[in-house]
């Protein structure tokens, strides 16, 4: 679905990325992990379009997507859930599923949408007519995820969903982060600092350290190898 | 009493043109952050736009005034979304400050070229709408202040229902908020930045007319200072915030109406700027703006 070849990044002359290649296969849930500074987000910012790489391809559903722009990108069913959330802190938790759905016209599969994004999210709907920005961190990313299902996307980055959220929070995201793959087939690629969350829910994962994958393979077996252990999961 | 009333009515028929221009300001500056100093010109090429107009149509008719500011606002629209095009989008990722001084020059541009096809000398603006004076308690009510007042009321809900109804108008609000954001949404940001300066530029262009018709002599630099005081407007409202500039807009225009009718009346120019100076230093977010701590 996803195939990145040889992919450079840099921020002026600092390097970021340095040559990096992977595919996700439909359907699947793949993670990269990878400490702070490691190029995580990078990866994701270049994939849907925000940054520009030095060198390197990306393809999504076969078409070349390297140098399109953003917002087209997201017109091909790619749709990223950024760091942070990047919620609209001053519209509406309505408004803001509405924005998630602005690229599509036809008005019963944006109800149909809202309705599927409130079976998974029952807590948005409480909070339609709130301002997004006195959601708590949890229901922000509740709302940060269910906007941009609102949208049809056929494939889905998220960054960081477990960042600045309560506990007993993150266990319900991610259980819906794999409910959404499971039951409407949307292709996930999560990069996640809590590696041994990422590995559980995954079935790839990729290592990145310093903008180079170091390692890859099958989460059941990485969670296994005694260097990742000790490295990302704590022993 | 009565004179209160009448120079209440005056100075908010002034202030809601000054709330017209202000409106443009704070739109641009919602989605761009910076100011854009050829607003002022847009507002004066919409007056002339309305002269030329003017002469094509029946003098005092309420339906050839309407078509005169159709036009203009329709020309001037066009006006700011070329200047838009041709001069600040390939400035997207350039510091704020290279915008500033490209607005200034864009500005000047203006202003000068105006020069050149309009002429130095000020000209006098035709009566396009029916001109009666209305006797009502001890006030005089003009009908261009009426005018004034309902085409102003009228733009500024129309302004208010694109905002907050529909689907650019929401997208308006979103990239002001998080252009990035706004772009992983599939929204195409230069759409809405140049809708945004099209949108600011019709409404520079009915304030344009407006003014006109109450002070009918017209000249390439008219909008310098009906610019500089609708600019004081917003950022008294709080910059970036349309009801605020609305607001900005009507306080502006009665205080200095009072000024003017007082006996500092020579200071009424000079208004503007303390009010500016007071908020800067006590309210510098403006009325209804909130401050806000840039994040890193």
């Amino acid at each position: 679905m996803l195939t990145v070849s040889d992919l450079s990044v840099s921020y002026g002359a600092i390097s970021a990325l340095s040559g990096i290649s992977f595919r996700i296969e439909q359907g699947s849930i793949v993670t990269l992990i990878g400490g702070n500074g490691a190029g995580k987000t990078t990866t994701l910012r270049t994939i849907s379009g925000l940054l520009r790489p030095k060198a390197g391809k990306i393809e999504f559903l076969g078409e070349d997507i390297t140098r399109l722009a953003a917002h087209r990108i997201v017109a091909r069913g790619l749709c990223h859930v950024p760091e942070g959330r990047m919620i609209f802190s001053n519209l509406t938790v309505d408004e803001n599923l509405a924005m998630g759905a602005y690229l599509l016209r036809d008005h019963e599969l944006i109800a149909k949408n809202r309705d599927y994004v409130f079976s998974i999210f029952p807590r948005l709907k409480e909070r339609l007519k709130q301002m997004a920005g006195t959601l708590s961190g949890g229901e922000q990313q509740m709302l940060a995820i269910g906007r941009a299902l609102m949208g049809n996307p056929k494939f889905l980055m998220l960054d960081e969903p477990s960042l600045g959220i309560a506990p007993r929070l993150i266990s319900t995201i991610f259980e819906k982060i794999v409910e959404i793959n499971r039951n409407h087939g949307i292709t996930i690629l999560l990069v996640e600092q809590n590696a041994n969350l990422a590995l559980e829910v995954s079935q790839r994962a990729y290592v990145l350290e310093t903008g180079r994958i170091v390692m890859q393979g099958e989460s059941k077996q990485l969670r296994a190898d005694p260097q990742l252990k000790a490295t990302y999961l704590g022993g | 009493m009565s004179e209160f009333l009448q120079q209440l009515l005056n100075g908010l028929s002034l202030g809601a043109i000054y709330a017209l221009i202000a409106l443009g300001y704070t739109m641009v500056y919602g989605v761009l952050r910076f100011i854009n100093f050829a607003h002022s010109d847009v507002f004066m090429v919409g007056a002339f736009i309305g002269y030329y107009m003017g002469k094509l149509v029946p003098e005092g008719t309420l339906w050839g005034g309407l078509a005169v500011l159709g036009v203009a606002m329709l020309g001037c629209a066009l006006l700011g979304m070329t200047i838009e095009r041709l001069a600040y989008r390939r400035l997207r990722s350039a510091p704020t400050l290279n915008v500033l001084i490209t607005a200034i020059g864009v500005s000047l541009l203006l202003e000068y070229t105006g020069q050149v096809f309009f002429g130095a000398a000020p000209r006098n603006f035709p009566s396009i709408f029916p001109v009666r004076n209305f006797q009502l308690g001890g006030i005089i009510v003009g009908s261009n202040q009426l005018i004034v007042i309902a085409v102003s009321v009228v733009l500024m809900v129309v302004l208010q229902l694109i905002v907050y109804r529909t689907r650019i108008g929401t997208a308006m609000r979103a990239v002001s908020l998080n252009p990035k954001a706004a772009v992983l949404m599939g929204v195409n940001n230069d759409v809405v930045i140049s809708f945004t300066f099209g949108l600011g530029s019709a409404l520079a262009a009915a304030g344009g007319i407006l003014y006109a018709l109450n002070y009918p002599s017209i000249d390439p630099l008219m909008g310098v200072m009906p610019g500089l005081k609708a600019f004081v407007a917003a950022i008294l409202g709080g910059i970036g915030n349309i009801p605020g500039a609305a607001l900005g807009g009507l306080i502006l225009g009665t205080v200095e109406t009072f000024v003017s009718g007082s006996q500092w009346s020579t200071y009424k120019d000079a208004i503007a700027f303390a009010i500016l100076i007071i908020i800067l230093l006590f309210r510098p977010a403006g009325l209804l703006g909130r401050f806000t701590v840039e994040k890193v």
